[in-house]
């Protein structure tokens, strides 16, 4: 198939792929998490020490999602009452407390991270699990969870005074998001085979940010657009050699002065 | 020993404290989550030790070239990177992003005029030691803290004293009135950047002088925990930024002494997720809401 | 006849303003009820508490005899009673039809099992709620106007949503506060027509207006609010007689 270079730049991709959507399902409700970072560590780590037991990674992924999932009920019990900056803020935190919390945590290896971790990621999952991500986001827009988190998004208010319940369409819209998280961090775990704590830091979850900002909020395929120029992009700066980085972030100013909306716009009504 | 923790504290909290106060106010005018603070301390930071290196006229110099280096960097990052967004009607999502790429670009342009590694602050001050009954302090010490408490303090005047302070103050409560009442806005934003920056600058050179090093990576501890403190002191709220530095500076020193000195980095937001459990505005909020 | 909805010495204060004092009223069945008075007077503050918008600071709040203080706004309206809202709170992110859709939300059982049908291509649900969307949309008189977004409709067109998005949630009660706000007379006359038919559905409707002639052609029954306090209740013509009631509009000689 592809060469082991592209086939693992496609991976991660696909991972980035992953967590731009497991933002995208909290922002369509109006949550903004700088903390999905965190979530990634929790699948990661979660997955790896079991496959290092010897459970498969059939059992061990969806262990690590389940578990961020919880991580993300937990944090979005307070995220019900605060929102905006302040949520940001918070999340920020979370995912500081949970990097230094591996940092320190010696039986995940603390400082000096987990390794010798077996390389059970396969291209072909990580595409499906992309897939079935974003298809899910794209039909939520027609379905009534949907409409619900665009309603709450907008005006909680006048949501609430629809019938909507904001908790439970919160609680649902973070723990989502937190599971995918967890997901593309066992994906990764498997794949970069040794794991650490710095690997899950804010620049984790401010990348997370920058793929669905940058390709779009409002629109099912944008985090995905947002992912993969922004994972790609410095690979194709190779041109400019040791000034990729610069370039890149002047890339990222022009982006939000010239489609402050994301480059996917909101999909127009039918 | 615990007032010695403590006097440690408020040294450690006062950089803090202004480099929050900077976040305080830009989030104060603009609403705005200057992703790229960090890095403006940063560059402060460097700008204090060309300056020291070049011209080796003392400290004062040196913190001098930091506020007026990041003073000016912020300005550019303003006219650059988040007035043409506002120019075309932005939404509050897209200056971040901005932000975050600025501060890219300034952490590479570091890197590559100063290498990756830590580069050493040459020493300002002899190595004499005051000791006052229960307390020691160095002569750095005592500089780094005057220097701070003195900027706050001045900050105070400008802001609650001055016309200029005032027009701040307007226009983070009500930009709209703020304009139909006269004031330029564009202008007082373009001030806003610059004072918080140059306090960023100023606490970037006073960071260098205490550990006697600066490094391009510097800034990046220093961003979460400065918008930790932002919430904890109450979102736009200088003199919440202000207590809450302090704060901030004593509770990690004192966690260092007396528990588990690993988490340490983690204290900030700690105390931040109780501040927001139990207070959400803030201990000082001035009411303003984050919401958007 | 039981009262429908009850309120019960209901007391608001915000901070040092006291916007209700110990307000009580009845609201019959299939009745039309008015809330009139001058500005401040507290109505819409009525309306955030009765709809759980707001908690009242004392007082109760009973619905079929049911005491219902202090329960939130979705529960309110599980429960039957809508609302539409004084300045139009559209949801600007789905079209007109969708915003309707989110009305019948509260009909259509358990939101989470629903999250299943998110690969099913067109559920049975959906379809329903769609075709009621429609129903509603045409009751208020914009079937041809269901496509679209709700920012290219007119005022008027507007407020007409919100209620057929209110009515979508089959509400027993149903809220309007100030619904004829800026319309022209013939506008007027069609939202009277249109409060007649929803109460022909046997649905009772509380209604806050300035707008007197409109008042006075529907109301059954006019509670006079003034300064939070209620100042006169009674039929049209007893409270345009009324010499509070004049008084409180014309202030005191």
């Amino acid at each position: 198939m592809l060469g082991g270079y592209w086939e693992s730049v496609a991976i991660f991709v696909g991972i980035n792929v992953l967590m731009g959507m497991s933002l995208y399902v909290p922002m369509a409700a109006g949550l903004i998490s700088l903390g999905q970072g965190g979530f990634m560590a929790i699948g990661a780590y979660t997955s790896a020490v079991l496959t290092k037991q010897g459970w498969s990674f059939g059992i061990a992924l969806p262990a690590g999602a389940a578990l961020a999932a919880v991580a993300g009920l937990i944090v979005g019990a307070p995220a019900l009452r605060i929102r905006g900056i302040y949520l940001m803020i918070l999340t920020l935190g979370f995912g500081e407390i949970v990097r230094v919390f591996f940092l320190n945590f010696e039986p995940t290896g603390g400082a000096t991270g987990l390794g010798g971790i077996a390389p059970l990621t396969q291209l072909p999952w990580v595409v499906i699990a992309c897939a079935l991500a974003v298809f899910v986001a794209w039909r939520l827009r027609a379905s009534r969870l949907g409409r619900a988190m665009i309603a709450i998004h907008e005006d909680d208010v006048a949501a609430e005074a629809m019938g909507i319940s904001l908790v439970t369409v919160k609680l649902f819209a973070f723990a989502l998001g937190a599971g995918l998280a967890g997901i593309a961090g066992a994906f990764y775990a498997h794949q970069a085979l040794y794991i650490d704590a710095n690997q899950f830091d804010f620049s984790r979850s401010a990348l997370t940010f920058l793929y669905v900002v940058l390709g779009g909020p409002a629109n099912p395929f944008g985090p995905m657009v947002g992912a993969v120029v922004v994972t790609l992009l410095p690979e194709f700066l190779r041109v400019v050699a040791d000034w990729r980085m610069t370039f890149f972030g002047a890339l990222l100013v022009i982006a939000a002065i010239w489609r402050p909306d994301g480059l996917l716009r909101a999909p127009t009504f039918k | 020993m615990l007032l010695q923790q403590l006097t440690n504290g408020l040294m450690l909290g006062s950089t803090y404290a202004l480099v929050a106060i900077g976040y305080s106010l830009i989030f104060g005018v603009l609403r705005l989550l200057h992703l790229a603070h960090g890095e403006v301390f940063m560059v402060g930071a460097f700008a204090g030790l060309v300056v020291a290196l070049w011209v080796s006229l003392g400290p004062f110099v040196a913190v001098f070239g930091g506020l007026v280096g990041a003073g000016v960097l912020g300005v550019v990052l303003e006219l650059v990177a988040f007035r043409p967004i506002r120019r075309r009607g932005g939404n509050y999502l897209a200056p971040i992003v901005s932000s975050v790429g600025a501060g890219l670009v300034l952490q590479e342009v570091m890197t590559k005029l100063f290498g990756a590694e830590q580069v050493g602050f040459p020493r300002q001050f002899a190595s004499t030691v005051y000791d006052l009954g229960p307390i020691s302090v160095s002569s750095s010490q005592i500089f780094i803290m005057a220097i701070a408490f003195a900027s706050m303090f001045a900050l105070h005047l400008f802001v609650a004293r001055t016309r200029l302070g005032v027009a701040i103050r307007a226009t983070s409560e009500n930009l709209e009135i703020a304009s139909s009442l006269g004031i330029n806005v564009d202008a007082i934003i373009m001030l806003t950047f610059a004072i918080a920056s140059a306090l960023g600058g100023i606490a970037g050179v006073l960071v260098g002088l205490n550990f006697n090093a600066v490094s391009p990576f510097m800034g990046i501890d220093m961003a979460t925990k400065g918008m930790a403190i932002m919430l904890i002191g109450g979102l736009g709220s200088i003199y919440g930024a202000m207590a809450g530095g302090l704060l901030l500076g004593v509770g990690e020193v004192l966690s260092v002494a007396y528990l588990a000195s690993s988490y340490r980095d983690a204290f900030a937001f700690g105390l931040m997720i109780i501040v927001l459990l139990a207070r959400p505005r803030g201990l000082f909020s001035t009411g303003i809401d984050g919401a958007r | 006849m039981t009262a429908l909805l009850q309120a019960e010495g209901v007391t608001k204060t915000f901070g040092g303003y006291t916007a209700l004092s110990d307000v009580s009223c009845e609201v019959e069945p299939g009745s039309v009820h008015a809330f009139i008075g001058p500005n401040g007077a507290g109505k819409t503050t009525l309306f955030n508490i009765v709809s759980g918008v707001l908690r009242p600071t004392t007082g109760r709040l009973f619905y079929q005899g049911q005491d219902y203080t202090g329960s939130r706004a979705d529960q309110v309206l599980a429960m039957g009673v809508a609302r539409n809202f004084q300045q139009v709170r559209l949801f600007h992110g789905l079209s007109v039809v969708e915003n309707v859709m989110v009305g019948c939300h509260a009909r259509m059982g358990g939101l989470l099992r629903d999250a299943l049908n998110l690969v099913s291509p067109k559920p049975a649900t959906e379809l329903a709620a769609r075709e009621r969307a429609l129903e509603m949309l045409a009751l208020v008189g914009m079937s041809d106007r269901v496509r679209g977004a709700p920012a290219a409709l007119t005022l008027v067109d507007q407020r007409r949503l919100e209620i057929a998005r209110a009515l979508a949630s089959a509400p027993r009660v149903l809220l309007l506060d100030e619904p004829a706000a800026g319309m022209n007379p013939s506008d007027v006359n069609e939202l009277v027509a249109l409060v007649r038919s929803i109460k022909t559905l046997g649905i009772t409707i509380l209604l806050v207006e300035h707008h007197m002639r409109f008042v006075m052609t529907i109301a059954d029954t006019i509670t006079v609010l003034s300064a939070g306090r209620v100042i006169a209740r009674g039929p049209p013509a007893a409270i345009q007689r009324d010499e509070n009631v004049i008084a409180a509009y014309l202030g005191v000689a």
